[in-house]
């Protein structure tokens, strides 16, 4: 059975003080259901991901007795930012199979006011390696400013091009009503802000934020019967190279090399032919790391590339339309989600004041650890 | 600080049976690593088998301590309250000659002297609790 993508919602993000985690999941799944034209007891699989604040061992469990569904199939994945990507490429798998006919994938966190700034630094920060990173010191932002470093010994990365980034996002965000950091951002004041973990300063990092967002995956013949807006779902791809900072295999080169391939590859497409693209973009650096290694631009031309306005709505490759996790917002598995959901939208031409026009072929990315696990996906317009 | 605001604690490794020579050998100021006697790999942090051909036992030799900043970061943003007094410090990935490779913080010098290609040796600092965390600082020759 062809699986497509017959629902997709989120909540509100950002602050959204008395939120609550499963009230969030609750809330992006009803929305997605009713974007699917679907009933609760017609979802007979349900995949979750993880939260930081509301932590629990089976988390698709806690959900499906709060959302008062008994689904046949049920698991929650946790792979980071990668996890909304690989919901969807196991749903695919589950609907392929012939085990699922509608598969609801929901992520939600509220990080902000559950954790609250500080604390959820801290919880990531427990990520290193509890012999060898940790000790030392190591944040997320830390992490990532290893590799922002090395990519500009290697590469020829500079601040500006890394600041042109966060400054292009802001500037899609802005156009989008939802969106958690719309103040305007100028490139003085993306290089001039404090710094976080050199190269990286303070824009150069994503939100905390609350908020969830959900899919529904259907086989395409039970989508039909109930909406006209499904999305299909062309190619995907995995790859996991390593976990910890210590342990990267490269500092300048990363699986998404391959995850895109195998995507590619199943679409029978290159990124040329990609209209749309959505891509993890914890930090600038992943952003631009990701770009170089899935071939979007040789190794070098990325940095240049964005400074030229190669990322904007109307240039060569539209990126992070809704303003990525820099600027729309972040809320653990659901921040990656944020850019699937925005892909449907620009693929059903219903993105709004920031939408790329003609916008037929979207790719969508998610990675999570240190540039640990990565999930590919290639959506297409139905 | 006050009594009534005691000094956060910073992360003290937990040492696991993987690791436990590693660590004694640090508490003696010997920084060691693995290679595997069937097919030469060397590999950091130990474990009971070789990740290359899954050979058992790798053997523990002792490194020289010298080696090269492969990337580095200056840490402005403590990830806990631990580390904030220590702020603005770096955290660098080093690539040791024998062919493994660490995160450490670099000593012996302001921050602004971390540079990708800095020589640097190991040195090791007491932990709280006993034994010792292997650390760089600048080699001069
Ligand atoms: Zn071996």
């Amino acid at each position: 059975m062809t699986p497509v993508i017959s629902g997709a919602a989120d909540t509100a993000v950002g602050r959204l003080d008395g939120s609550g985690c499963m009230a969030l999941h609750a809330e992006a799944a009803s929305a997605a259901l009713a974007d699917a034209g679907l009933r609760a007891d017609e979802v007979d699989g349900v995949l979750c991901a993880y939260s930081l604040a509301e932590p629990h061992l089976m988390l698709s469990s806690v959900f499906n007795e709060y959302f008062g569904i008994a689904p046949s199939y049920s698991a929650a994945v946790q792979a980071g930012g990668a996890t909304a990507c690989a919901l969807v490429m196991q749903a695919a798998a589950l609907v392929r199979a012939g085990i699922c006919r509608n598969v609801l994938a929901v992520c939600a966190d509220n990080r902000l006011t559950g954790l609250g700034r500080n604390g959820a630094v801290a919880a990531l920060a427990e990520v290193g390696h509890p012999q060898f990173e940790r000790p030392y010191g190591m944040s997320i932002p830390a992490a990532y400013a290893l590799v922002a470093r090395r990519c500009m010994h290697e590469r020829g990365v500079t601040a500006e091009h890394l600041a042109a980034i966060s400054v292009t996002q802001r500037g899609h965000a802005r156009r989008h009503p939802k969106a958690q950091a719309r103040d305007p951002l100028t490139m003085e004041q993306a290089l001039s802000a404090r710094m976080i973990a050199d190269p990286l300063r303070l824009f150069d990092c994503c939100l905390v934020s609350d908020g969830g967002a959900a899919l529904v995956i259907s086989a395409a013949d039970a989508a039909a019967d109930h909406t006209d807006r499904a999305v299909s779902i062309l190619g995907y791809g995995q790859m996991n190279t390593h976990e910890h900072a210590f342990a990267m295999p490269s500092l300048t080169d990363f699986g998404c090399r391959q995850s895109a391939a195998q995507a590619f590859a199943m679409a029978g497409l290159t990124p040329a032919d990609i209209d749309v693209a959505e891509i993890y973009d914890s930090f600038t650096i992943t952003l631009l790391a990701e770009l170089e290694s899935i071939g979007f631009f040789p190794k070098g031309e990325a940095g240049p590339a964005i400074l030229d306005g190669a990322l904007e709505l109307d240039g060569i490759l539209p990126c992070n339309t809704h303003g990525g996790l820099l600027s729309y917002g972040h809320s653990g598995a659901a921040g990656g989600m944020f850019h699937i959901v925005e892909a449907v939208r620009q693929l059903r031409g219903e993105a709004e004041a920031r939408q790329v026009a003609g916008a037929e072929t979207a790719f969508v990315h998610g990675d999570g650890g240190i540039l640990s696990a990565h999930c590919s996906l290639i959506l297409g317009r139905a | 600080m006050t009594a009534t605001d005691p000094s956060p604690m910073k992360p003290v490794p937990l040492v696991t049976a993987d690791t436990r020579a590693f660590w004694d050998a640090c508490a003696e100021g010997a920084l060691t690593f693995q290679r595997c006697a069937a097919c030469g790999h060397v590999q950091f942090p130990p474990r009971p088998f070789c990740t290359e051909c899954r050979a058992a036992g790798p053997g523990m030799e002792r490194s020289a301590g010298l080696g090269t900043i492969h990337s580095f970061t200056i840490v402005h943003r403590a990830p806990t309250a631990a580390f904030k007094a220590d702020t603005p410090y770096v955290l660098a990935l080093v690539d040791f000659d024998e062919g493994f490779r660490l995160m450490v913080n670099l000593r012996g010098g302001p921050p602004s002297d971390a540079r990708i290609g800095l020589r640097v040796r190991v040195l090791f600092e007491p932990l709280a609790g006993g034994g010792a965390l292997p650390q760089v600082r600048p080699l001069v020759e």
